[in-house]
């Protein structure tokens, strides 16, 4: 078989998986703009009989501006708290001053292989017992520690390889660690930082278990947990539940429009270095 | 992951002897009182994530084994019961289903993910400017909610007003008639299927980094041997991806052991036990039957699975040697 045939060939796959992750995306979308008379006549795959944004007016009626906002104060919370917590941990491990921060470090690591369905039963009795069952707060608290492992893994070993020399000569001239952590580490990380945020980011924004287990009334209901609200209450109502679930990914959407290189590069480089 | 750690031991050591200014430094400040300085510097950095992930993962993690041996209903007093609930496990009929279904959804996954990621990631590898528009569209599930990509599914697969079945009737193709998430001998396939639609895109950017990772210089020197498509791939490209077919295979076999959210919103197990997996049977046991005993145990052998997986893997790829090669050539 010639390179060229082998090309054709990857091409064509490659368009037939194209058309699989289109097709039930381009469903979705004629299908939220469907009234709920059009979309049980009107066929599915052609946008003719009757368009229209009634859907969209319906679901925000059903509170998912409310279910939106939950979602992104508990994304925005979750990512600065372990952000920043994590990467002044990460330098302290680094600079390997104590055993007690290497012993940490260890201990984290274990959570890396934890599934949060196996420890899901006593962090429900937990939540309730701190009487922070049905908060934000307890969806802040439980989603930063399940990112605790991960961030610390890969931002100690992208803080190990700042060169030793940098913050040795800094000590030399004076200098505190806290004034080091702030003038070189804070700002060199940033690529990590990045690249961590968007990755817990992605994980929190989309997280059902914990939210499921942990909250219950609709004022504290995140996107996930509302779209399967809104189902149940709009069970034949197709297109409101389309047009739900659109809106609930436009955020990252639009995110991952005005940075798609980066996003692409740091949940693919995440696991690689 | 943590196969690394050993690794990294060996650059402290080499590290040490230029910058002894900062050793000297150190011991110049006064022995106790710079010790005492730095270990409040550790509590204060180490201290946060570390208290976070004890409370919320580690101590939960010792309850849940704890919780295995007590019977408990969540309001009265736990009741010590030894390995009654042990037992029970191994005498119960739906925890048995469970624990097949789990292993088909884990076998399935791996065997449809792993070729279709690694095809696709090395296609998007290319640097040609159709392939990152390819690229891009791929990741377009990635952005989607699990629960998002559940209920879509459901009313795309609807056996009356589905996309599936409008087509069947169009283009008179009767196979795509079917009660997708209704029928026994169907549905947990279609559920694997739908599965792998949500994660190929997350594998496919792990292996298009990987390949972009390989020195071209491999290919040039296979090249001037006169190795064809075929030979380059046997020969270079899958050698090289080794550490991404360990990190790729780790992470789906226990994404796909936890699985939960699509198959608790689109079928909630059914039909009968077909999809019901084991973190599913154990969110029933513990949440809608109160039975907090018996659901740690279905949730301690989900944890001990997972890591078991996870270590076993490591070890019987050589992912650690493999890791420090990775250190060396960086």
């Amino acid at each position: 078989m010639s390179a060229r045939a082998g090309r054709a060939v990857a091409l064509v796959l490659a368009t037939v998986w194209l058309v699989i992750v289109i097709a039930p995306l381009y469903y979705m979308i004629l299908a939220s703009f469907r009234t709920q008379g059009s979309y049980l006549t009107a066929s599915p795959w052609v946008p003719s009989g009757g368009l229209s944004v009634s859907s969209y007016g319906t679901v925000f009626g059903a509170g998912l501006g409310r279910y939106l906002l939950n979602s992104v104060l508990l994304s925005a919370a979750c990512i600065v708290l372990t952000v920043t917590i994590c990467l002044g941990a990460a330098f302290r491990i680094v600079r390997r001053t104590s055993r007690f921060a290497g012993a940490a470090f260890v201990t984290m690591l274990f959570g890396l292989a934890i599934p949060v369905q196996a420890i899901i039963v006593p962090l429900y009795v937990l939540i309730y017992k701190m009487h922070l069952y049905d908060t934000l707060f307890a969806l802040i608290l439980t989603l930063s520690a399940a990112a605790v492992p991960v961030s610390v893994l890969i931002m100690v070993s992208f803080v190990r390889d700042i060169p030793r020399e940098m913050i040795g000569a800094m000590l030399v001239d004076g200098a505190s660690e806290w004034t080091v952590f702030r003038r070189l580490i804070w700002p060199l990380s940033r690529p990590v930082l990045a690249t961590l945020s968007i990755y817990n980011g992605l994980n929190v924004w989309n997280n059902f278990l914990l939210p499921l287990v942990l909250t219950q009334s609709s004022n504290v209901a995140v996107l996930p947990l509302g779209l399967t609200k809104l189902e149940g209450l709009y069970s034949v109502n197709v297109p409101a539940v389309m047009a739900g679930v659109l809106l609930s990914a436009l955020p990252l959407l639009v995110l991952f429009i005005l940075m798609r290189r980066q996003v692409m590069n740091s949940l693919g480089g995440l696991t690689v270095r | 992951m943590t196969a690394r750690a050993p690794a990294e031991d060996a650059r402290p050591a080499r590290a040490a002897a230029p910058p002894s200014p900062r050793r000297s430094g150190g011991t110049s400040r006064g022995g106790t009182g710079a010790r005492r300085g730095t270990r409040l510097a550790d509590l204060a950095g180490v201290g946060p994530p570390l208290a976070l992930f004890c409370l919320f993962i580690m101590i939960p993690m010792i309850s849940a084994v704890v919780l295995s041996f007590v019977r408990w209903n969540g309001l009265g007093t736990p009741r010590w019961v030894g390995g009654a609930n042990w037992a029970q496990f191994f005498r119960d009929p739906v925890a048995r289903t469970s624990v097949v279904v789990t292993a088909k959804v884990v076998v399935l996954s791996y065997l449809v993910q792993t070729p279709i990621s690694m095809a696709l990631g090395l296609f998007t590898a290319g640097r040609q400017r159709y392939r990152s528009v390819y690229a891009t569209v791929y990741v377009l599930p990635l952005l989607m909610s699990t629960a998002g990509i559940a209920l879509m599914w459901e009313s795309l697969l609807d056996p009356n007003f589905g996309a599936l079945t409008a087509l069947s009737r169009s283009w008179h193709l009767g196979f795509l008639q079917q009660n997708w998430l209704g029928n026994p001998g169907l549905t947990l396939y279609v559920v694997v299927a739908i599965i792998a639609w949500q994660f190929i895109p997350f594998h496919t950017l792990l292996y298009a980094v990987g390949r972009r990772q390989i020195p071209a210089v491999l290919y040039e020197a296979a090249r001037i041997d006169g190795a064809g498509p075929a030979a380059t791939f046997w020969r270079v490209t899958l050698p090289q991806l080794r550490y991404t077919i360990v990190t790729s295979g780790i992470l789906m076999i226990v994404g796909a052991l936890t699985y939960f959210d699509i198959i608790y919103i689109m079928t909630n197990g059914a039909p009968g036990y077909t999809t019901r997996v084991l973190s599913l049977d154990m969110y029933d046991v513990a949440f809608l039957q109160d039975q907090y005993g018996y659901a740690s145990v279905l949730a301690v052998i989900l944890g001990v699975v997972g890591i078991a997986v996870a270590v076993g893997l490591v070890r019987f790829t050589g992912f650690a040697s493999m890791a420090s090669q990775q250190e060396g050539a960086a």
